[in-house]
């Protein structure tokens, strides 16, 4: 009977996970657009697209290989795992142990391996330069987020979300300036990452700006559909990250009843409402930067991370 | 165990006269490189019982060879055992790839003869178990290599590769001798045995330490001592490149396990602070220049250099952690090392020889000269892409374990005493992320520009499948990287007794843990299973696209590219091998290599084209070897005069030098 609950949680938030994202990226851009006095998209909008494109056929280029068409699949696989390993309402979950924060950042490494070789199979130059770039950026990214989840780890003693997480909702944690630090260094990432602005624009026309979307510019239909839906999870997964170690309240333990559950899922949905709130704000009073300001800014991340690193193995206490 | 070990490096001995004998011969290739297939396949079966713990009674034996005195002595532990299995492997696949590569040979006869005495040569370093063997074995595995970079003889690059190798396998070796003299002096004899039973003192045991990380160190490719392996490892053909590059490295870093971890004793604090250093630097500097790179050899051989790099730093964090006597961490950190030089071996030789593939069908090693082969040459692409994944660090994959490992060493170095490390290891930490987001991004650069796209040139257009022995060497090398990905737990169990020899503990059993995880302390702290992720990957990407084709729309048509509407420019129009690294070129290397962009733009009206040319300069080169080469050089002109002196002059100098060494020994103490 435990295992059948066990797995059914499992199942719950592999579905909540993929049912939420569109939604998150919906409120988003909801947001963005009443705070430019827009009237906006209405909140469903994103599934809807995501059907429309299913529906639709695929326009492969005469020259792609059976690479680019086994890569949508690859990288929705990657990011849904990874962002169903996070804990959301409720942690320790039954495969909670199959991979540490170290692994979740890898598999999403994972993903963007083959979506940037996808970006190239056609042999354009737009995938091209997608490509080089998302490259440069992960380059510096992965690094910074690497020294972050050192820095979280050193500090709970575990790199595993479920028993960071619970530490992190323990009194013990109090304030502590490598948190601060790791928590802003966790914030320029997941722009990054996500390629918000001022990284990239998620929503630009111009292809010289375009990093995400240059490299994916072949894509359409239904593999359209699944790079856009790995790019909400993924997006979703960061919320849910940031959420599960620096607010960590609600989130039901290993043996939580009914009701804690139910405060737990309302909980997540409240602080996904907030850090898209947040996101929103941020990304209508900032402009984009140039490409090759990127590197600093993430650079900036990584030394931040490393700082917060060096004061945990300096003193136990910062 | 030992005798039949040494009875198959007999046999491979005995084939190098017999491929002279035959090499005119049609099917000598097939003769030689099948025997050395069976011989190999033998050793590693005897490796791998060695280390599993079958072996027999006999582990050690001492033949009348070598010094009078001494004997040759030959033994099996099992960390030669472990060494054994990786280089065995390597060398096996290595020659059924040669099976089929070996016939677009010119002259096999400059190959034929010196493989299996080079095979025989790697394994005697193993065996051996006094310093006279481990030496003379050493030196005849440099030799045997050197032959064999030299093979293509009339491409001057390659002399001048195998002229800087000589020069550093020469340097290698001579550090090797001080430091196995150093041990002698300490302890009387040769014999490792004894060695091991002698305590040097500090001082010694400290100079035994840098040289042994100088000799083993430039064979291994650590950076600054790198400089001949970018150079060497290409030269030589692919199946040669792929044992250079995937096992003869090993082989050094054997060398350096053995003489620091497992004859001189135990370490002191500070020892682990100059392998770390040259670890991290060998890591990132390793990517950054394979990055650089447009050969798709030599990017592959610094990428050895960088994954040696990340081995290192596993071997110094192992070395703080004796030190400290933190046994269980040595044990995770040394089996991190461990681990990731099997998993190298396995990638890079499929890399290798992947890369040989696409050399025998398009006489091309330059990625702006490739590309499209995925739709040429499905089968190499697609092994090619696993060991790409796989080298990147990549879950499911091998590499990804190993890495992990090394990264959970690390996060348990905060309880270390010594400041130094504390302040030290998460700067390593920080560089050992970096070179591992790197090296994705130089494998996207190479598997995306050789394979990927429209093809560059003729050659590449006109490519073809390679053969049936070659594709299965490759595939047995990616079914073990898959395997080893999502099976760690087994591999880091047959680590187990070589752990528990060098640093007398070893990670608790991981094959019991349920569900097959490994978990390198307690579960609530870290725990990685690659079979749930991989299954949990397969699912969702097979459940995903079950859905979609039902109840969606499972149609597709092709079209021309759509690039935003731009009529079909022709394939120069792609992004290229040097415009890819661009980015990471502005952000690295202006502070690394200098690099410089010059664009020159025609006169306004003129219709001539526009010109942008990079200069890179190598760091290491201008400031360490360029140095000593124009001293060597002055040096020798100045002591030229010495050639042309009088009897007389010459008379006084013979008596000038009898008188000063005469007061140097009045004054020795």
């Amino acid at each position: 009977m435990a295992v059948i609950a066990d797995f059914a949680f499992q199942g719950a938030q592999m579905l909540l996970v993929l049912l939420l994202a569109p939604l998150l990226t919906g409120f988003v851009r909801k947001v963005k657009a009443r705070l430019l006095r827009r009237q906006g998209p209405p909140l469903t909008q994103p599934y809807r697209d995501l059907i429309r494109l299913l529906r639709k056929d695929v326009v492969l280029a005469d020259n792609a290989s059976w690479l680019f068409r086994v890569v949508p699949y690859l990288v929705f696989a990657a990011t849904w795992v990874a962002a169903s390993l996070v804990p959301t309402f409720r942690s320790g979950l039954m495969f909670s142990w199959t991979a540490d924060l170290i692994a979740i950042i890898s598999l999403l490494g994972s993903a963007r391996f083959f979506l940037a070789l996808a970006g190239m199979d056609v042999g354009t130059a737009f995938g091209g330069i997608g490509s080089s770039r998302e490259a440069m950026i992960a380059s510096l990214a992965e690094p910074a987020m690497l020294m972050i989840v050192f820095a979280i780890a050193l500090i709970a003693g575990s790199t595993q979300l479920s028993t960071m997480a619970a530490f992190m909702n323990s009194p013990e944690v109090g304030l502590r300036v490598s948190l601060g630090l790791g928590l802003i260094a966790l914030v320029i990432v997941a722009i990054a990452e996500n390629a918000r602005i001022p990284v990239d624009n998620p929503a630009t026309h111009l292809e010289l700006t375009m990093v995400h979307e240059a490299m994916v510019l072949e894509y359409s239909g239904r593999h359209l559909a699944l790079i856009e839906l790995s790019a909400m999870l993924k997006l979703l997964l960061y919320m849910s990250l940031i959420a599960c170690l620096f607010a960590p309240w609600g989130i039901g333990g290993a043996g939580a009843g009914a009701g804690l559950l139910l405060i737990g899922v309302g909980a997540y949905v409240a602080k996904l409402a907030g850090g898209g709130f947040l996101l929103a704000v941020f990304e209508t009073s900032i402009a984009k930067m140039r490409v090759f300001r990127v590197p600093e800014f993430l650079v900036a991340a990584l030394m931040l991370a490393l700082l917060a690193t060096l004061l945990r193995f300096v003193s136990r206490s910062f | 165990m030992v005798v039949a070990a040494l009875s198959c490096v007999l046999v491979l001995l005995a084939l190098a006269p017999l491929a002279i004998a035959v090499r005119a011969s049609s099917r000598a290739s097939i003769l030689i490189y099948g025997a050395c297939l069976l011989v190999t396949l033998t050793l590693a079966i005897i490796a791998l019982l060695a280390l599993l713990g079958h072996a027999g009674p006999a582990t050690a034996v001492t033949l009348p060879l070598g010094l009078p005195w001494l004997g040759a002595h030959f033994r099996i532990d099992a960390l030669s055992a472990f060494f054994l299995l990786v280089i065995d492997l390597g060398g096996a696949a290595a020659s059924l790839f040669a099976l089929g590569y070996g016939r677009h040979e010119e002259e096999p006869g400059r190959i034929l003869p010196f493989y299996p005495a080079y095979l025989a040569a790697m394994n005697v370093v193993l065996l051996a178990a006094d310093a006279f063997s481990f030496l003379v074995a050493w030196e005849v595995m440099s030799l045997a290599s050197w032959a064999l970079v030299i093979a293509h003889h009339r491409d001057s690059e390659n002399l001048r590769a195998g002229y800087v190798y000589l020069l550093m396998a020469g340097f290698g070796t001579l550090m090797l001798l001080l430091t196995f003299g150093l041990l002698a002096a300490g302890s009387g004899s040769y014999d490792f045995e004894t060695i091991r039973a002698a305590h040097p003192t500090a001082g010694a045991a400290a100079l035994v330490l840098i040289l042994a990380l100088l000799g083993a160190g430039s064979k291994a490719g650590l950076v600054p001592l790198h400089a001949w392996l970018p150079l060497a490892h290409p030269a030589a053909p692919s199946h040669v490149s792929a044992l250079m590059s995937g096992v003869m490295t090993k082989v050094a870093v054997y060398g350096f396990i053995r003489i620091v971890f497992d004859l001189v004793g135990a370490p002191a604090w500070w020892w682990s602070m100059p392998v770390l250093a040259l670890g991290a630097a060998s890591a990132v500097m390793g990517v950054l220049y394979a990055l650089m790179q447009r050969d798709l050899k030599r990017v592959l051989a610094y990428s050895t250099i960088e994954n040696i790099g990340i081995v290192f730093v596993a071997l110094g964090l192992a070395l703080a952690f004796e030190a400290s006597a933190m046994e269980s961490a040595a044990a995770l950190a040394l089996t991190a090392a461990l681990l990731h030089v099997f998993n190298h071996s396995l990638f890079k030789n499929l890399l290798f020889c992947g890369a040989g593939a696409v050399l025998a069908a398009t006489g091309e090693r330059d990625l702006e000269k490739l590309g499209g082969l995925i739709h040429r040459m499905p089968q190499t692409a697609f092994v090619f892409l696993i060991g790409a994944t796989a080298i990147s660090a990549l879950p499911p994959l091998n590499g990804f374990v190993s890495e992990w490992l090394t990264f959970q060493a690390i996060l348990l170095s905060p309880q270390l005493p010594s400041w130094g490390l504390k302040l030290m290891v998460p700067a390593v930490g920080a560089l050992l992320a970096l070179s591992a987001a790197l090296a994705a991004a130089c494998f996207i650069r190479v598997f995306g520009i050789a394979f990927l796209g429209r093809p560059r040139s003729a050659a590449a257009t006109a490519a073809h499948e390679t053969d049936t022995n070659s594709l299965s060497a490759m595939y047995a090398l990616a079914a073990l990287c898959f395997v080893a990905g999502i099976l760690p737990g087994l591999f880091i169990d047959a680590l187990a007794p070589v752990t528990r020899l060098i640093v007398g503990q070893s990670m608790h059993a991981q094959s019991a843990i349920e569900w097959l995880s490994i978990v390198p302390i307690a579960e609530s702290r870290s725990s990685y299973n690659g079979l749930l992720v991989f299954v949990f990957m397969a699912m969702s990407g097979l459940i995903a696209a079950f859905i979609i084709h039902r109840l969606a729309s499972d149609r597709i048509r092709r079209g021309p590219a759509w690039g935003c509407g731009y009529p079909d420019a022709g394939p120069r129009t792609q992004y290229s091998a040097d415009s890819f690294a661009q980015p990471i070129r502005r952000v690295f290397g202006t502070l690394i290599f200098s690099a410089r962009e010059n664009g020159e733009m025609p006169p306004p009206g003129s219709v001539a084209p526009a010109r942008l040319t990079v200069t890179l300069r190598d760091p290491v080169w201008d400031w360490l070897y360029a140095p000593i080469s124009a001293f060597i050089a002055y040096a020798g002109e100045k002591l030229n005069t010495l050639q042309f002196l009088t009897i007389r002059r010459y008379l006084s100098l013979v008596f000038a030098a009898l008188v000063l060494l005469l007061l140097v020994l009045a004054i020795w103490p």
